[in-house]
C-alpha cells in the first residue's frame, strides 16, 4: 500500500445470506479527503463502513488501513436506553478519560457546549449527533467514519451538520469517510463520490458523478422519479431548529 | 435473635450486595430472559452434583457456566432470534433436570428448596461461600466495570474503540453463571432473576449516574432481604417468595415516591 494513502480497499465481495452484498468494491482514501458513498436503501453502504471499521469479515478481498490509524466512528442512531442513567459527560469518558475542559471544548466544536451536564436521554435529534460527532473527535481521529451524520435533523439542519463537517476537516486535517443518501446535499463538502448499488456504479468528484448516466438512472433524476422542490431559504437553523440569522437578500 | 436468622440475613445481604451492579446491567442490556433461562438451568445443576456426589452449588456453578458459553457461541448464529433460542433452553434445561432428578431413585430431593430457596436452612459454610465468591464478582465487576458501560451503550462504538467486546460481554455472562449459583439457595432458581432485576428497578428513578443506580439497588436489596425475613418469622411464610414480595413492595413505593426524578 502506497504511503499516502490513508485506507485501501480491494476486491472487497460479502454475500449476507443468499444475498452479495458487496461485490468487488474497491476504493482509496488520502489523509484529509473527504469521501462520500452514496446510494438507496439497502445498496451495501453501511455494511461497506462496517467492513472498514473491521465490524464484519469480507468473504474476500482486503481492507487495509495505515497502521496506527486513529478512527472516529459515529454510528448511524445511538438507541437510547432510558433505563440507564448516563450524562453527556459520562457518555463521552465511555472508553477513554479527558478532563471536563477538554470535553467542553471538543463540544463546543461540534456546537454542542450546552448539553455537557445533560441527561443522554433528555437530548433532541439534532444534539445527539453534535454529541456522537464530539465523541468521535475525542479521539483526535486521522480518520472520520460517519454513518448517515444527518439522519433525524431537518433539512436546514443538514445543511448545518454538512458546513459544521467541512470546517471540522478544513481545521483538523482529518479524513472523512460518510455515507449519504443525498447527493446534492454533500456536494459541496465532499471531494470524492462513489455511487454504490452493491458493486461501484460511477466515482468521482461529485459534479462529475451528478451528471454521471449510471447516478442519473440508479436515482431516476430523469425519469422524473424524484421531484425536487427547491425554494431559496432565506435564513438558517441551528441544530435545535432555531433560526441563526437572516441572509441579507439582494 | 437466632443463629438461623442471623446466618440467613448476612447470607442473603451478601446476595443483595451482589444483585445491585450485576442486577443493573441485566436490566440496562435487557438480559432479565437471559437470567432466568440460565438459573433454570440450575435445576439440571442440582441433578448433576447429586449423581457425581458433588455439592449442589457446584453442580448448578458448572451448568450455568456451560449453558453461558453455549449461548454465547448460539448467539452468533442468526437462524434464530435470541428469544426464541433462550425459551428454549430455558424450559428444556428445567425440565431435564425435573426428569433426571425423578431417576435418582436413592436421595429424596426437597424440590421445592431449590425452586424457591430455603434462606432458612443456610449453615455456615454456605455464608462463607456467598461472601467470599461474592467479593471476587463484585472485584471482577468493578475491573469489567467502564468497558462494560461502554458496550452496553453501543457495541459497535465500543468495538472500534478498542474494546474487547467479545471476552468483556463473556465474563459478565460467567459472573451472571455464578451469582445464580450463590443466590440459589437464598431464593431458588425460580426466583433468582427477580431478586436481580426488581431492586434495579426500583433504584432507576433515584440514581443520576450508573454507580449511584448499583449502589442503590444494591441497598433495596438489602432492606428486601430484611423486610422478607422478618415477614417470613413473623407470618411463617416461605422465605424466598417473601424476600421477593418485600422487594416488589419497595418497588412500588419507589414509584409512588414523590420528588424523584421522573424517567425520562
Amino acid at each position: 500500500m502506497s504511503r499516502e494513502l490513508l485506507l485501501a480497499v480491494d476486491q472487497v465481495n460479502l454475500t449476507l445470506g443468499r444475498h452479495q452484498v458487496l461485490q468487488d468494491v474497491s476504493l482509496q482514501l488520502k489523509p484529509s479527503e473527504v469521501l462520500t458513498l452514496i446510494g438507496l436503501n439497502g445498496s451495501g453502504k453501511t455494511t461497506l463502513l462496517r467492513v472498514i471499521l473491521g465490524l464484519l469479515l469480507p468473504d474476500s478481498g482486503q481492507v487495509r488501513l495505515r497502521p496506527g490509524t486513529r478512527i472516529g466512528y459515529m454510528p448511524q442512531k445511538l438507541p437510547v436506553e432510558e433505563t440507564l442513567p448516563l450524562s453527556v459527560a459520562r457518555f463521552l469518558t465511555l472508553s477513554q478519560r479527558a478532563p471536563r475542559e477538554r470535553l467542553r471544548q471538543v463540544l463546543a466544536e461540534t456546537g454542542g457546549a450546552a448539553v455537557l451536564d445533560s441527561p443522554l436521554a433528555a437530548l433532541s435529534g439534532g444534539e445527539l449527533q453534535r454529541v456522537l460527532l464530539a465523541k468521535a473527535l475525542l479521539r483526535e481521529p486521522e480518520l472520520l467514519v460517519l454513518d448517515e451524520p444527518v439522519q433525524s435533523v431537518d433539512v436546514a439542519g443538514q445543511f448545518e451538520l454538512y458546513d459544521l463537517l467541512g470546517r471540522i476537516r478544513q481545521r483538523r486535517g482529518c479524513a472523512i469517510l460518510m455515507v449519504s443518501h443525498d447527493l446534492h446535499l454533500v456536494m459541496p463538502t465532499t471531494d470524492w463520490v462513489i455511487c454504490m448499488n452493491q458493486h461501484i456504479c460511477c466515482a468521482g468528484p461529485p459534479e462529475l458523478v451528478s451528471q454521471h448516466p449510471a447516478y442519473r438512472q440508479l436515482f431516476g433524476v430523469d425519469r422524473g422519479r424524484v421531484a425536487v422542490y427547491r425554494h431559496h431559504h432565506d435564513h438558517k437553523h441551528d441544530a435545535h431548529g432555531h433560526i441563526i440569522e437572516p441572509e441579507v437578500r439582494p | 435473635m437466632d443463629d438461623f436468622l442471623l446466618r440467613a440475613l448476612i447470607g442473603g445481604m451478601g446476595v443483595a450486595v451482589l444483585s445491585g451492579p450485576l442486577g443493573s446491567f441485566i436490566v440496562w442490556r435487557r438480559m432479565a430472559y437471559f437470567g432466568d433461562s440460565l438459573a433454570h438451568s440450575g435445576l439440571m445443576g442440582v441433578a448433576l452434583g447429586l449423581l457425581l456426589g458433588l455439592d449442589a452449588g457446584l453442580g448448578v456453578l458448572i451448568v450455568c457456566v456451560v449453558l453461558a458459553l453455549v449461548l454465547v457461541l448460539l448467539q452468533r448464529q442468526r437462524q434464530l432470534a435470541t428469544d426464541t433460542l433462550l425459551g428454549i433452553l430455558s424450559h428444556t434445561t428445567l425440565s431435564l433436570g425435573l426428569v433426571a432428578l425423578a431417576f435418582i431413585e436413592t436421595v429424596r430431593v426437597d424440590l421445592v428448596s431449590y425452586l424457591f430457596g430455603d434462606i432458612l436452612s443456610i449453615t455456615t459454610t454456605e455464608v462463607y461461600w456467598i461472601w467470599g465468591g461474592g467479593l471476587l464478582v463484585l472485584a471482577l465487576m468493578v475491573w469489567l466495570w467502564r468497558p462494560l458501560l461502554a458496550l452496553t451503550v453501543h457495541e459497535d462504538m465500543a468495538r472500534v474503540e478498542g474494546v474487547p467486546v467479545f471476552w468483556v460481554r463473556l465474563g459478565f455472562m460467567l459472573l451472571i453463571a455464578v451469582v445464580i449459583a450463590l443466590a440459589m439457595k437464598i431464593v431458588g432458581i425460580l426466583l433468582i432473576t427477580s431478586l436481580l432485576i426488581i431492586p434495579a428497578a426500583a433504584a432507576r428513578r433515584f440514581a443520576r449516574n450508573p454507580e449511584e443506580m448499583a449502589l442503590l439497588a444494591s441497598g433495596l436489596g438489602c432492606c428486601a432481604v430484611a423486610l422478607g425475613l422478618w415477614g417470613s418469622v413473623q407470618w411463617d411464610t416461605p422465605s424466598g417468595p417473601s424476600v421477593v414480595v418485600a422487594a416488589a413492595a419497595l418497588f412500588m413505593l419507589s414509584l409512588a415516591w414523590p420528588g424523584a426524578s421522573r424517567p425520562r
